[in-house]
């Protein structure tokens, strides 16, 4: 079957970290890559692998759109920025991958509900954040099992992995990873907390989870339906590991995890952005797949 | 014990050069104290002591969970009462006194400081790991905009050279603080490193710009750090009564104030009342006593957060692995404030290590 064209907006380690996973997918073909810099690393790589560019931000790509069929984009941009490229794009047709916080679109956290979502035709999905990336499945996995009162989730990142985007509005971080373990994460509270570790060598990613259940939990059910979660996102994050736990004290389910990325264009040690590229291309290929079948016939439309 | 409201008397030996400094002293037995008792001081408890510190002429008192705005958690615990019932509780009764409110991005957003505001917090005290300023632009602004007073508060200052501090305090005073603190979270430093951090902060911050210093006492030196601060130009210092506070305590304020009057440093602080405070209020709520034990001890020799110190007391318990070993290792791992949920992690790979190895070991 003929891969998707895919165009990424943001020339950004994120942006080309997604290239490169881009360019192994059965699914998806990376044609496109937009920027603003023309000197930007990302753009002379994505020349190098035989992308089209554009330093022109998106108006640049929006000629492109249909003669080189553009159905699918990443957005790696800005919450501020996301919002004007998902109007013109949907307007085309085109259906966006958020990485950016702007979350117009519903979140999607794939092993949890991506099928939902594209069952839904959305044409914007938001990928969250990368601690909601991270922790959210693990949350979603307890609650599958009983009622979660409260998931809280700490996420410790290497500084060097924490962009000048994400310090400039840490509270962003807090806020949507809390959301989002509500909306997804089936817990009726959500709490999120974010670290970041100056220490050199950088540290790898690490997650805690904890999760207050409402009733005594059912320690086997819990801990085989977290095993399989991790399963699941170890399909798309080979670096996603349970260190330790699920620990059992009372109501509380607590969960230790690390997360390593492939190290594509980003260092191993930065599991955060690798996860966020890994979920956004795996969302991006069951569009494709859904596009490609015939069963997700799109629209274009104005966003909202 | 009855108060002569005079002070103490003036030794003479002191040096000349600090006599009639005034200092500001800023008590956080009701916020740092929060981690000693587990964040389980009761509204009552607070509002005597706040009470007690305002009659003393203590001018700014700290209350929030202790860490912070916003630290209710399984990851830090969950407080008797709301950040927003212990304000509510406490600033109407204080008649001269003014509270702050620590808040960490990261755990506190801007949503919690607003609340403090709305509560009659006066002084925004935004924390952040010595390295990290940056991400506290949007509090420092937001503080800064609700008309308040905003410090910049850089923890574990200990893992930097003056220099890179001078560069994350200006960073902060760029963001709108109006004071900037070395934040000595590990106890770890010793008066020479308060003076030189402290002295390059003074020297290259704006006149304007005030310097603060925050000490514990894990090395039993969080009296000869103040000192040394306010030598090397620092004029608000933190401690708290009877030291109520994390790992050792902070330092001692009760015995602070003293040192400040027989130098003759103006700190406004009614000497025999801020004891009576330390005595009569604060002691008789320690869970434990405040003192420099094995493990606080280590906090000060390794550099660890002081916050970890329960954490890893009970890990300890619970996991069989002794809890001096835990805190060395957090501190070999370079942890920083926050990462108490590796406290179990760590525990629990050191149990099954000496498991392992004991498993090896030939039968007797």
């Amino acid at each position: 079957m003929p891969r998707i064209n895919a165009a990424l907006v943001g020339s950004g380690n994120i942006g080309t970290d997604l290239m490169y996973k881009a360019l192994r997918s059965r699914w998806i073909n990376p044609a496109w890559m937009v920027g603003i810099d023309p000197a930007s690393d990302g753009l002379m790589r994505a020349r190098e692998n035989g992308l089209k560019t554009t330093a022109e931000g998106v108006d640049g790509l929006l000629a492109h759109v249909k003669a080189d069929r553009i159905e699918i984009a990443f957005d790696a941009t800005s919450a501020y920025v996301h919002r004007d490229n998902a109007r013109k794009l949907q307007a085309l047709g085109v259906v966006m991958i958020d990485l950016t916080p702007a979350a117009i679109g519903p979140y999607c956290v794939p092993p949890v509900n991506l099928a939902e979502q594209v069952g839904k035709r959305a044409m914007n999905v938001n990928m969250v954040s990368c601690g909601g990336q991270a922790t959210i499945p693990i949350v979603a996995a307890v609650s599958r099992v009983q009622p979660v009162e409260y998931g809280e989730i700490v996420a410790t990142v290497s500084s060097r992995s924490a962009g000048p985007g994400t310090r400039k509005n840490i509270d962003e971080f807090t806020r949507t990873t809390a959301n989002g373990i509500e909306k997804v994460g089936g817990a009726k509270r959500g709490k999120a907390i974010i670290i970041l570790n100056p220490a050199e060598p950088p540290l790898i990613m690490r997650d805690t989870v904890h999760c207050l259940t409402r009733d005594e939990p059912d320690q086997k059910k819990i801990t085989e339906s977290i095993h399989a979660m991790i399963a699941e996102v170890q399909k798309y994050v080979p670096g996603y590991v349970l260190k330790n736990g699920p620990v059992f004290d009372g109501k509380r389910v607590s969960i230790y995890l690390e997360v390593a990325g492939l190290g594509d264009y980003l260092p191993k040690y930065a599991g955060n952005l690798d996860i966020m590229t890994a979920a956004a291309l795996r969302t991006a290929e069951m569009v494709a797949e859904e596009i490609a079948s015939g069963r997700f016939v799109r629209s274009a439309e104005a966003a909202t | 014990m009855s108060s002569n409201g005079h002070g103490g008397v003036n030794g003479g030996m002191q040096p000349a050069k600090l006599r009639g400094r005034r200092i500001t002293l800023h008590d956080n037995c009701l916020r740092d104290g929060m981690h000693p008792k587990r964040h389980q001081i009761s509204i009552e408890q607070m509002v005597a002591v706040a009470a007690g510190l305002d009659e003393a002429g203590v001018p700014l008192i700290e209350v929030t969970h202790g860490d912070g705005l916003g630290g209710a958690s399984v990851n830090y615990g969950f407080p008797s009462h709301t950040d927003q019932e212990y304000l509510r509780a406490v600033i109407p009764k204080l008649k001269r006194a003014k509270v702050s409110a620590l808040l960490l991005p990261g755990i506190g957003t801007v949503d919690h400081l607003r609340m403090a505001h709305e509560c009659g917090v006066g002084t925004i005290r935004v924390a952040t790991h010595c390295t990290e300023a940056d991400v506290s632009e949007q509090h420092m602004a937001l503080s800064r905009k609700l008309g308040l007073d905003t410090v910049g508060f850089l923890m574990m200052a200990h893992l930097i050279e003056p220099g890179a501090l001078v560069a994350q305090a200006k960073l902060m005073q760029s963001y709108g603080a109006n004071c900037l603190y070395i934040t000595d979270s590990a106890g770890y430093m010793l008066p020479d490193d308060v003076t030189a951090r402290v002295g390059a902060l003074r020297e290259a911050l704006e006149p304007g710009t005030e310097v603060g210093f925050h000490g514990h006492h894990n090395l039993a030196m969080g009296v000869a750090n103040s000192l040394a601060a306010v030598e090397a130009g620092a004029n608000r210092i933190d401690g708290s009564a009877a030291g109520l506070g994390a790992g050792a305590g902070n330092t001692p304020l009760e015995i602070f104030n003293a040192v400040c009057h027989r130098i003759g440093i103006e700190t406004g602080v009614d000497v025999f009342k801020l004891m009576d405070v330390a005595e009569d209020l604060v002691v008789p709520m320690m869970d434990q006593p405040i003192r420099v034990d094995r493990d606080s001890l280590i906090l000060g020799y390794a550099g660890v957060y002081s916050s970890f110190l329960l954490f890893a007391k009970r890990a300890s318990a619970k996991y069989g692995v002794p809890s001096a070993d835990i805190l060395v290792e957090l501190g070999r791992q370079k942890t920083v404030g926050g990462q108490e949920d590796m406290i179990e992690d760590l525990a629990i790979n050191m149990a099954r290590a000496a498991a392992a190895s004991r498993a090896r070991r030939p039968p007797p």
